[in-house]
């Protein structure tokens, strides 16, 4: 049996799991997955944190993606980065920046199973500031020097690739390179707040092709198997190319609910809360949700297609929020097939994301530094 | 001869189809796709030569070689220490 089915079958523990640790966030990005702003007063205890922790230890889960909101805005976010540490749950974490001081960055550099991922959605401050806010493109560079400063090593540059920021892969590129960090590329989703800009920022099909090129010539960079929609162009890119929810994928939001992937916030895709009984290892294994989505699928009306095999029908997010059928093509599919099931469709069967902790009224966008 | 331990920075976890290993420096996912092997990797360390811990999980002489050269390329990949 091939890896892939084996992966499509489901493991006895994720391989990547998501961990939302809070919607709070000081930013208000256009495309927000989560529709973060304020915090939300059901979210995980630090002891509930911490029993999660334990638990992922006890499953053997290698390392926890956490992100947010902002992480780092929780008062009890390095007390549980230690927490997972010691119990060799490894912690690789996203975050704005902005809270990623000199001091901070030494303390980082100092621990092990630690990595740190600073966002930015353009490769200069018009470009990154219309996406993710007045200030913020300096915030996160300041944050990756400090980081290059205090020897971290090489952390990660995460990029959403969007129509504005396309042209600018090479320039991301060589800004990692500068701090000896890694660059992570990754596809815009029609989730949470960018369900909203998703029509204006997704790349266009001849985009797509020059970015498939792109990360064929450059198999150092990162996608989070982002993009395996795209292996249906040709040769494969690297990675496992398949969608992973509920099979290898899963993600924990910040009052402990579990869905299936980071992209589908939605009680349609929701498997069930660390807060039951059993907590998060018997959602892991029983949900019934989870169960269904480890078994065979079926190609439906990517049946008759001759790259199905390479591409899997694509990303069930992207299809949902869309309102695309989930056993037709992605919406953008590289044959074209999603852009026609998206023109009848018409748009019409949206499922709606709501506006989730999204910041009513006035939104600070500038982030203040902190004093030198 | 060639002694093998497990790298100290490597996680394993057993899967239906083998094992999980992760690497926490490189932060590297590896598949041990048999059974066999993740128990001669879970004990190599244990046994005077990989000759002994390759018998004790009941790998056949034939397949001896394959087992061997599957052993050098963990080795390779840091899943396994070797001096």
């Amino acid at each position: 049996m091939r890896v892939t089915d084996r992966m499509s079958r489901g493991l006895d523990a994720p391989i990547c799991l998501t961990w939302e640790l809070t919607y709070g966030c000081n930013l208000a990005c256009v495309h927000c997955l989560s529709s973060s702003g304020r915090r939300d007063p059901r979210e995980l205890t630090t002891d509930e944190c911490a029993t999660v922790i334990d638990d992922l230890a006890a499953m053997q889960v290698f390392y926890v993606n956490i992100g947010g909101g902002e992480p780092t805005l929780r008062p009890d976010f390095w007390e549980l980065l230690d927490h997972a540490v010691g119990r060799k749950v490894g912690v690789k974490f996203s975050t704005n920046g902005s809270r990623i001081t000199r001091s901070a960055a030494t303390r980082l550099a100092a621990t092990d199973y630690v990595d740190v991922q600073i966002s930015i959605d353009g490769a200069d401050a018009a470009t990154n500031d219309a996406i993710r806010g007045a200030g913020s493109f300096d915030v996160a560079t300041t944050a990756m020097r400090h980081l290059a400063d205090a020897g971290f090593g090489e952390f990660k540059v995460s990029v959403v690739v969007t129509r504005d920021n396309v042209s600018q892969l090479d320039d991301f590129a060589a800004l990692a390179d500068s701090f000896g960090a890694q660059l992570r590329l990754t596809r815009l989703r029609p989730s949470g707040r960018g369900a909203e800009v998703w029509d204006a920022l997704h790349v266009t099909a001849e985009q797509q092709r020059d970015l498939y090129t792109w990360l064929l010539a450059h198999p150092r960079v990162l996608t989070g198997d982002s993009f395996f929609h795209l292996s249906a162009l040709g040769e494969p890119l690297p990675g496992l190319n398949l969608c992973g929810a509920g099979r290898v994928v899963c993600l924990i939001d910040p009052v402990g609910d579990v869905y299936a992937c980071p992209f589908v916030l939605h009680d349609q895709f929701k498997a069930g809360t660390v807060r039951s009984a059993g907590g998060f290892a018997d959602v892991w294994r029983t949900s019934p949700l989870f169960l269904s989505l480890r078994e065979p699928e079926s190609p439906g009306a990517c049946a008759s297609c001759g790259s199905y095999d390479a591409c899997r029908g694509g990303c069930m997010a992207a299809k949902f929020f869309t309102g695309l059928p989930l056993d037709g093509p992605d919406p953008e599919c590289v044959h074209g097939h999603g852009e026609a099931a998206l023109l009848a469709a018409s748009g019409a069967g949206r499922p709606s994301a709501g506006s989730g902790h999204t910041r009513s009224g006035p939104v600070p966008v500038a982030i203040g530094r902190r004093p030198a | 001869m060639t002694r093998y331990a497990l790298h100290p920075q490597v996680g394993l976890r057993d899967e239906a189809f083998g094992a999980l290993a992760y690497h926490y420096g490189s932060r590297r996912l590896t598949f041990l796709n048999d059974a066999r092997l993740v128990t001669v990797v879970r004990t190599v360390a244990d046994h005077d030569d990989v000759d002994a811990a390759l018998a004790a999980a009941g790998v056949p002489d034939r397949r001896r070689a394959a087992y061997l050269t599957a052993l050098q390329r963990l080795a390779d990949a840091e899943i396994l220490t070797c001096e």
